[in-house]
């Protein structure tokens, strides 16, 4: 066999492999979701969107589980937004000491990939103890938007490199001051990027657990929130409580609340695409 | 070298008072980290005339060019000596505000590069940021500009699309546009026409000519008839030094030296 010919199988060795792969996550996942849907679609009603939790299972619903989940999803966004997305502006267009910026890039690395429960012990600590906030809508947002804070500033940063140099140049060039290149250039350029990070990050906070139920999020609120400073649950938590107990008829509620949990997650990621795509169509380099 | 400034509004010539737009370079040495990209350089730069600098790559023609907008500043490892004059200021003194300068010092890049925004925000972005919001100034210097640099037939029709639609020539002269559009009193191109094909490039230097009444022009360029056919003045550089700086006639007809004859000729480099 000649070396062209063992090119050629080895091309088509890897593709195969290639497909195989994909298919395998594909189709773990499509079984779990089908496991997930024939348990629970049937359970998903109005009255349980609008109900309150109960010991009955069949009476019990996820109305301030939801409401809860939305109340911690904005204070989160709106904690860990500003923060990180100037942190990352900071990082990337205006600290030009290189070791410094090395340094604080090995310890975002590192933080990103801390275990979350550590996030709501240091939550616990600081927010709940330390600012006394207590178990309450302020303190899992505190400490979920710490949890996402090196995700977003990593994605702030990505995006902001893919703005090519020679669009500063060019605004600097014309007499432009620094901020007003961020301003008028590069952060409306690369706003799809660091928008599509944001989401990501926010859609993993929706779905964190642990952390809350550090930090004293509980699994039966009979209220809603009415202002950051009352006590909460979430989505997650109150999944965790229902699977946990062993009446068959609680992992219905479960599964009923996990693909509304899932429902979230997905139309938050579509948003995301729809976003990016539309980005990039309007700004093609 | 002084030059009277004349300003024409509505048809009557005014005299606005001496401009000399003169750009001086005394002793320039620039150091990349231990690189030394130029070497004691003294160099001036007459008004109102095209000067073109040549010479083989790295020889630091376009370090040479950067100098007079300070785009240097933005290279870590750049450090220089000596002084550059604009109209007889050091430049690189430390009550000059960078962004001020550059208002007044336009520049061309190799690549064209406009804004991914519509025509219309790409040329009036200088102004903007200068804080300029009167619609229909705005709008008479869109059309001044983009008449001057030859596009303004091409685009009349429609400036709010986007710039990234137009061709490559035509984004380049967009960028001059864009340039001019601050009405800057020196133009530094480097090699604004090595990424356009030859019809753009013809426009482009067509342009260069017509617009050397005007400006002071420096231009960096690797083609040798380009800098013959545009340029009034010519300075060879090779490896960090000024070989020879005369007219372009001279340059290109009788230079004094015998590497400029070689490079010019095509017979090294």
């Amino acid at each position: 066999m000649n070396n062209s010919k063992i090119n050629r199988i080895k091309d088509l060795i890897f593709q195969y492999v290639g497909i195989i792969c994909t298919f395998l996550g594909l189709i773990v996942l499509s079984i779990l979701l089908f496991n997930i849907v024939k348990e629970g679609f049937l359970r998903i009603d109005w009255d349980f969107l609008t109900s309150l939790p109960s010991r009955k299972a069949d009476k019990a619903g996820i109305f301030t589980a939801w409401i809860g989940s939305i109340w911690i999803l904005v204070f989160t966004f709106l904690v860990s937004v500003p923060l990180g997305v100037s942190a990352g502006i900071y990082l990337e267009e205006y600290n030009s000491n290189s070791k410094l910026s090395s340094l604080l890039e090995l310890n975002i690395s590192n933080l990103a990939g801390v275990p979350s429960v550590i996030y709501g012990l240091l939550g616990l600590e600081i927010f709940v103890r330390g600012f006394s906030l207590g178990s309450s809508v302020l303190a899992g947002s505190f400490t979920l938007g710490l949890l996402i804070l090196p995700i977003i500033i990593v994605a702030t940063r990505e995006a902001l490199k893919a703005v090519p140099q020679s669009l500063r140049a060019a605004s600097f060039a014309l007499g432009a001051t620094k901020w007003q290149t961020i301003s008028y250039q590069v952060l409306p350029a690369s706003f799809g990027g660091i928008l599509t990070g944001v989401i990501l990050a926010i859609s993993r906070a929706v779905g964190e657990t642990a952390p809350l139920i550090v930090v004293g999020a509980l699994a039966y609120v009979p209220f809603t929130p009415q202002n950051p400073m009352d006590e909460f649950t979430v989505l997650p938590i109150q999944i965790f409580n229902w699977v946990s107990r062993p009446q068959a008829e609680f992992s219905v509620n479960a599964a009923a609340a996990i693909i509304i949990l899932l429902l979230i997650t997905f139309v938050m990621n579509g948003i995301a695409v729809y976003f990016r795509n539309r980005w990039q169509k309007k700004i093609n380099w | 070298m002084e030059l009277l400034f004349i300003l024409e509004i509505d048809g009557k010539k005014k005299l606005i008072g001496n401009m000399k737009k003169y750009i001086e370079a005394k002793n320039i040495d620039v150091f990349y980290g231990d690189f030394k990209a130029l070497n004691n350089i003294n160099m001036d730069i007459p008004p109102n005339a095209v000067t073109a600098l040549i010479g083989p790559s790295g020889c630091g023609k376009s370090t040479y060019l950067r100098l007079f907008n300070r785009m240097n500043d933005y290279i870590d490892s750049f450090r220089m000596n000596g002084d550059v004059l604009i109209d007889g200021e050091n430049i690189y003194h430390n009550d000059i505000r960078v962004d001020d300068l550059r208002k007044n010092i336009g520049m061309v890049f190799q690549k064209p590069n406009p804004f991914p925004k519509s025509i219309y925000e790409n040329v009036v972005y200088g102004l903007r940021i200068q804080g300029i919001k009167d619609k229909t100034f705005l709008n008479k210097r869109v059309e001044k500009s983009l008449k001057q640099a030859a596009l303004w037939d091409e685009v009349k029709g429609d400036l709010n699309k986007s710039a990234l639609t137009l061709s490559g020539g035509q984004q380049q002269r967009l960028c001059i546009a864009r340039a001019l559009a601050v009405e800057p009193s020196i133009l530094l191109m480097d090699e604004p026409t090595s990424a356009l094909d030859p019809i753009a490039t013809a426009k482009v230097e067509l342009l260069i000519n017509d617009l050397k009444e005007l400006y002071t022009i420096v231009i960096v360029t690797h083609n040798m008839q380009q800098a013959s056919r545009i340029s009034d003045y010519t300075a060879f550089f090779y490896m960090g030094d000024l070989i020879e700086f005369d007219t372009t006639k001279k340059i290109f007809t009788k230079p004094k030296l015998e590497r400029t004859l070689n490079y010019i000729t095509g017979r090294f480099g």
